[in-house]
């Protein structure tokens, strides 16, 4: 095993430094303070600038803790925050597309439902909230499985459970669903959970980016795809605007 | 919010029309434009400044107000990208009570506006209580005198302010609650504008006769209230005018208080259908139909809605003061929780309350109690409760204060809940939402449009212009998007029940007279 790297201790000490007192300090006295040239010092927080977590005030060309580095703790969502700032849009999302939306999230190995709003007939239906389904037979699961790494690891090799006939059934197949997937930006599921049922879902973003969740709509697959069983566009764009919605007020980066 | 502009399906192309409400709340003003299919389309909105100059005072700045209006009403039009002539009418939510006095001539207010919160006029509230006609005004108005209704508020000014007792009895000094204020500045204000009010708005002033719809010579007597001062009473849906500021041309046609406009966009248009809007405070309202029923178990009478020249529909309201408050709370005085929705990711940390219950009195209790001398309590603690089992307690407050109410509900109606419509904030919190429907034994029911002031209103407009045919075609709109049903053991319930009375019985009594 190598011993400690040595910009990366340097790099800790400028942050504690930076932490401590009043929080804004000069190059001169950054170098000073820690025993560094000058020349030293500033390639590193040029380094830790480039990543977030240092910020350079332009008018006094001092140093400060910058915005990534505080929200580093925080980056993870609260499933009951996630479902109070996305209601609005999921009702929206019911209301448009006339079909059920649910959200969820990833929950070792499974995807956990956080909110389900009902499909707008008024028949009788039960809120599926806490109701675990599985990652690679949904498109919920999917759009998880394509953007959050934690969730992807958490799927054992091997073959995958089988719902129907057109449940993806090998990690290989998954794995080239899944880049289709990022490629679009939205999954669908036709008849892979169930027969006769399609979903579509989209990424949700929190800050910086980070995936915290999918949202999507699901029925039955005569009013979901076309005659050819892909997904209408009209439905899946409104699912990709809902679910960009709800990012942008989660404070992620438009795109 | 511009995507929501963005995300409108154009699917109404023949006569694509829509209908705005303005929902001038305590802390915001708010314009949405709703769809024939009663969907949110653009949504503005600004704050306003809260004045405490002194403690127990509140007080707004009207024109403040005004001008906010002023700002978003045509931003909501280009966020939807239509012009004002596509708008078929405007209807009106406001906060309810929040007294403006303003001089006819110039449009400028003679005071910041008072609002219903502001407790100045305790010790005049008081006087006026131990007068020995005093019974007289719940009888009149159906509301007892107390110090957020208008009444107390304007006498107050009248004393204290010099010579406007002179101007107010010469007509050049009016009165009204939020929404008459702000229809006057659309109509045209010194120039024109109609001065009026709405039913329900009218019935939060204690001058108004609960049964005639009018103001009651006996009741301005009471309060010392020249009539010159206040406005025409209208229905709520009827078109008061046409709006020459902001959205010229626009039909403005109906008013609701917030709470009445609630039930309204709610469609709790039936006799026993009841909604409970859940925010910081909550406000239960029952439709018990076209007779006002007295209230023996501290609910208060109002008028719900009145549709024209249809005869009104009355309601009994029960308010409950600190239910999202108490969460909030939680979060900020005590640090626990760093955001609201996470005491439901705490309360679940646990199985139950381990014993433990939290009553919110923070400034006495509200209905049915009526005890301003209680204060907040947490009982049952032991060395096993955890911050999870006082996330639960601080949760099963707002159920229990609900049960409380349904029952008083039930009393004085003789009618039994059969579902309970919510909305509001706290209603993504699915824990208190089940529990909600557990202590009740009855249905807990979400509709898709939670904003049910701003459509309350919206709808009521809609109506009052043809734009909607009638009630039945407005209930047509309404969708559930969740239900709760009761799950509770009984017998669990019933013991729960107890036990919460029981730690209500001990917030009695706490604030001695001399300490106030």
């Amino acid at each position: 095993m190598p011993g400690p790297v040595q910009s990366i201790e340097r790099a800790a000490a400028i942050l504690r430094l930076l932490a401590q007192g009043s929080g804004r300090l000069g190059l001169s006295e950054i170098a000073n303070s820690l025993g560094l040239a000058r020349g030293t010092a500033h390639g590193i927080l040029r380094t830790l600038q480039m990543v977030g977590f240092v910020e350079q005030d332009e008018a006094t060309g001092k140093y400060q803790l910058g915005a990534a580095l505080l929200h580093l703790g925080t980056s993870y969502l609260d499933v009951n925050e996630l479902r109070s700032r996305a209601i609005n849009w999921a009702d929206a999302l019911a209301a448009r597309s006339g079909e059920a939306v649910r959200i969820g999230t990833h929950l070792q190995g499974k995807l956990l439902v956080v909110h389900h709003v009902f499909r707008p007939d008024d028949t009788l239906q039960t809120l599926d909230v806490g109701v675990l389904l599985p990652m690679h037979a949904t498109a919920m699961g999917k759009v998880l499985l394509a953007y959050d790494a934690n969730a992807a690891a958490a799927v054992p090799d091997g073959d995958l459970e089988p719902f129907s006939r057109r449940t993806i059934r090998t990690t290989k197949e998954l794995t080239r669903a899944l880049s289709g997937i990022r490629e679009v930006g939205w999954a669908a599921d036709v008849e892979e959970t169930t027969v006769g049922e399609a979903s579509v879902a989209a990424p949700i973003r929190g800050y910086g980016g980070l995936v915290v969740g999918a949202m999507g709509i699901s029925g039955p697959i005569e009013r979901l795809c076309d005659p050819h069983n892909r997904p209408r566009p009209d439905l899946v764009t409104f699912v990709r605007d809902a679910a960009r919605a709800v990012s942008r007020d989660l404070g992620a980066p438009r795109w | 919010m511009k995507s929501a502009a963005r995300l409108t399906r154009r699917e109404d192309t023949v006569a694509e029309r829509y209908v705005m409400s303005i929902d001038q709340g305590t802390t915001s003003t708010r314009c949405i434009l709703f769809d024939h299919g009663g969907r949110l389309v653009s949504v503005t909105q600004r704050e306003h400044k809260q004045h405490f100059p002194r403690p127990g005072w509140v007080e707004h700045d009207a024109t403040e107000i005004w001008r906010n209006l002023e700002q978003i009403g045509p931003k909501a039009l280009a966020q939807a990208g239509i012009g004002s002539g596509e708008v078929a009418a405007v209807g009106i939510a406001n906060q309810r009570e929040t007294t403006v006095l303003w001089d006819r001539h110039t449009g400028i207010p003679v005071t910041r506006a008072v609002v219903w919160q502001d407790t100045r006029t305790d010790m005049l509230v008081e006087e006026l209580s131990r007068r020995p006609d005093a019974y007289i005004v719940e009888e009149l108005c159906g509301l007892h005198v107390a110090t957020y209704f208008s009444a107390p508020t304007i006498r107050w000014l009248l004393d204290h302010t010099p010579g406007l007792r002179e101007r107010a009895e010469r007509g050049d000094v009016l009165f009204g609650t939020m929404e008459s204020w702000l229809i006057w500045k659309l109509t045209g204000g010194p120039d024109g504008g109609v001065h009026v009010t709405d039913v329900t708005n009218a019935s939060r002033t204690l001058l108004m006769n609960i049964n005639t719809l009018s103001w009651d010579d006996t009741l301005l007597d009471f309060f010392g209230v020249p009539r010159a001062m206040l406005p025409e009473i209208r229905p709520s849906a009827q078109t008061y005018g046409v709006a020459t500021r902001v959205m010229p041309g626009v039909r403005i046609a109906a008013a609701l208080g917030d709470q009445q406009a609630a039930l309204f966009g709610q469609t709790c248009f039936a006799v026993g259908e009841a909604k409970c809007t859940y925010g910081t405070g909550s406000f239960l309202l029952l439709n018990t139909g076209h007779e006002p029923i007295r209230s023996t178990h501290g609910l208060l009478t109002t008028v719900g809605y009145q549709i024209g020249d249809e005869p009104a529909v009355y309601a009994l309201e029960g308010s409950i003061a600190v239910t999202g408050a108490l969460v909030q709370w939680f979060r900020d005085g005590l640090g626990l929780i760093g955001t609201a929705p996470e005491i439901e990711t705490m309360a679940r940390t646990v199985d139950d309350n381990g014993g433990c219950y939290i009553v919110p009195a923070f400034s006495g209790l509200f209905a049915p109690h009526w005890r301003s001398e209680a204060r907040g309590i947490i009982v049952g603690l032991t060395s096993y409760i955890t911050k999870g089992h006082l996330a639960r307690a601080v949760l099963e407050a707002t159920g229990w204060q609900t049960r409380e109410v349904v029952d008083a509900m039930n009393a004085d109606s003789g009618l039994n809940l059969r579902t309970l419509n919510v909305d509001g904030g706290m209603t993504a919190n699915n824990l208190l939402m089940q529990f909600i429907a557990d202590v009740l034994n009855v249905p807990v029911v979400r509709p898709m449009v939670a904003e049910t002031v701003s459509l309350g209103a919206a709808y009521a407009a809609g109506l009052a212009v043809g734009y909607w045919p009638d009630l039945e075609g407005l209930r047509r709109n309404w969708h559930r998007a969740a239900q709760w049903l009761p799950a509770m053991d009984p017998a669990l319930r019933a013991r729960e029940y107890d036990s919460w009375q029981r730690a209500v019985e001990r917030t009695f009594d706490w604030i001695k007279p001399h300490e106030e």
